[in-house]
């Protein structure tokens, strides 16, 4: 049974704030962003604590130090702001520092893709995969549920390294089940085992992901599920061997479309594997935009809503669609 | 080690050598803005103002130095060699295969600490380190080197603000206040006229010196280390770009001046008796 959904940063920082009490190694850093939960944390770990203020550049940097130091540095701000405004700081002081002074650095950015649906494009972040993905030794990891988000703790402080949490922002509909995440060492989880096409998404786009497939299926394609939810490490040998069974491979996200983002990590993974299938990248397309709307609006708009990826699957299947991202090999 | 003021200055004056013959050897370094900063290594290595321990360059009751102007630290490859964080014989492969002294020192080299090639980020990243520290309740303490040149990046206002609010006495910068970025000079770019009062305003604990008196130097790091108070320290030191090299000494465009060949080989004859 699924469980009752709350936000997935609240899930995670709930982890954060029970660890906290006994793992007196754990620092939280926050660039002014918040949650009910963080207050929390903030009131009965104010020594383990610290709000940097509006300042991403700082924020990564007095993370690094703290982590050089020996804590586990959790980093929180809003994801654009977490990703791009210090990308060097990033790239500096975590990427390459890190490869020569281990250090356990995660950052948490709240607000993938259209999840501030009304904030504009400052907040909505469609470039982050392709950026934190760009960073050899970076682990990214893009849940799809709270419950997901909450299992990433124990790979935020089991596993060294510096890594990237994209988060929604809005309180999306369970898909674990709570207590049974998804597998972490695989890096992705099998939803639907299918033989035709299958439907690789990451984040909010796992929830699209199940009503194309619900649609399709209904008019009897057969569509697999799979939940991509490590960016970076997942396990190359079994996804090669659950893609194996299909035709088509679609990857699915809330990023702009063939601009490196999943769509260019599939395209290169069916290369160097040299898996026979057609990949779809299914992504946002038109670049900037101003438009309002509720996200399943803007989502239909840039070409990642349900309706119009189930008739460009659709057109697909009946021969009258064009690939846009790999063509058969 | 405490060393005494000839000693100093000695030293101060063998490490200026080896720059240059290093320099000699591998022109693709820039020592322009090393020379400068000389006598602020020197206090703090040779001056009993940091504890380290070279055999153990993590040692974790070490004061934590970070270089945040790293390529203007190329004078800190002796100093390192001297003390026996690496072997002399480092000094010969400078920018060579096999070395691990490169035209930008990075944390590979044992006795630095973070990456410093792109400016700007050391003070943020002592800052968490001076925090931590704190934190963790241990005495130690951690000094940062920046250019004035690099003092336009944003990240370090960041820093000096965060420091401010968060007490961090244990924090020590020093500025190597040459006056001099690549293209010219700062008061013709953004000036940073009166950056002690500008410093200060900030809360934090100033001072300035002759940043070529080396003693002067150790005298007032001393005194800001053993100063609690709750306030982050700073010493500007006034210096020169391209200290002791004719062509290159206060010369706006020195970073990217290479000097001749000639003219190094005939400083380094007239001071072959150094050390």
């Amino acid at each position: 049974m699924s469980a009752k959904p709350i936000a997935m940063r609240d899930a995670l920082l709930r982890r954060i704030h029970d660890a906290m009490a006994t793992d007196k190694s754990i620092f939280f850093v926050s660039a002014d962003f918040g949650s009910p939960v963080l207050d929390r944390i903030r009131a009965d770990f104010p020594e383990r604590f610290v709000n940097v203020g509006i300042a991403e550049q700082n924020l990564i940097n007095v993370s690094a130090g703290l982590a050089l130091e020996g804590y586990t540095v959790f980093a929180y701000a809003i994801a654009p702001f977490i990703t791009m405004r210090c990308f060097e700081q990033i790239r500096v002081s975590l990427a390459l520092l890190s490869t020569v002074r281990p250090m356990n650095l995660n950052l948490i950015g709240v607000g993938a893709g259209y999840s501030y649906v009304v904030s504009g494009p400052t907040h909505q972040c469609y470039e982050d995969i392709t950026l934190m993905r760009a960073l050899p030794n970076f682990q990214v990891l893009s849940p799809a549920d709270h419950v997901a988000a909450a299992a990433l703790f124990d790979q935020c402080v089991g596993v060294l390294g510096p890594k990237y949490l994209r988060l929604d922002a809005q309180v999306l509909a369970a898909i674990y089940a709570d207590g049974i995440a998804p597998n972490l060492k695989d890096g992705f989880n099998v939803h639907r085992r299918e033989s035709g096409i299958c439907l690789v998404a990451t984040g909010y786009m796992l929830h699209t992901a199940f009503i194309v497939a619900d649609r399709l299926s209904r008019l009897g394609l057969e569509i697999g599920v799979i939940d991509l939810f490590d960016l970076a490490r997942f396990s190359a040998e079994k996804l090669r061997t659950e893609l194996m069974r299909y035709q088509t491979v679609v990857s699915m996200e809330e990023g702009f479309a063939g601009r490196g983002g999943v769509d260019a990590l599939l395209g290169d993974f069916i290369r160097r594997t040299a898996l026979d299938v057609k990949l779809i990248g299914i992504g946002v397309e038109g670049g900037y935009r101003f438009d309002l709307g509720t996200r399943a609006e803007l989502h239909e708009q840039v070409g990642i809503g349900p309706d119009v990826i189930t008739q460009r699957l659709l057109d697909l299947s009946n021969g009258r669609g064009k690939a846009a991202s790999g063509a058969r090999r | 080690m405490i060393s005494n003021s000839v000693d100093l200055q000695e030293r101060a004056k063998w490490v200026w050598r080896e720059t240059l013959a290093i320099h000699r050897r591998a022109p693709e370094t820039r020592i322009a803005s090393s020379l400068s900063a000389i006598e602020i290594f020197v206090a703090l290595y040779y001056g009993g103002i940091l504890e380290f321990k070279p055999t153990d360059p993590r040692w974790e009751q070490r004061d934590r130095c970070v270089i945040s102007k790293g390529h203007g630290s190329i004078c800190m490859y002796p100093i390192l060699a001297d003390l026996g964080f690496f072997p002399m014989q480092e000094l010969q492969m400078v920018c060579k295969a096999g070395g691990i002294l490169g035209g930008i020192p990075d944390p590979i080299i044992p006795g630095y600490e973070t990456v410093n090639g792109s400016l700007g980020h050391g003070l943020g990243v002592a800052s968490g380190m001076a925090l931590a520290l704190k934190r963790k309740r241990s005495g130690q303490s951690v000094f940062v080197v920046c250019g004035d040149g690099e003092l336009h990046e944003g990240a370090n206002w960041e820093a000096i603000m965060f420091a401010c609010q968060h007490k961090l006495d244990n924090l020590h910068l020093i500025v190597d206040n040459n006056g001099i970025s690549m293209l010219g000079y700062t008061d013709e770019i953004v000036s940073h006229q009166g950056l002690a009062g500008r410093l200060e305003s900030f809360g934090w604990n100033c001072s300035e010196v002759d940043g070529h008196d080396a003693p002067a130097i150790q005298d007032a790091l001393m005194r800001l280390k053993t100063t609690a108070g709750g306030q982050p320290k700073a010493l500007i030191a006034r210096t020169l770009k391209g200290r002791g090299v004719p062509g290159l000494e206060n010369e706006p465009l020195s970073h990217i001046l290479a000097p001749k060949p000639d003219l190094l080989d005939s400083l380094l004859k007239a001071n072959d008796d150094v050390g």
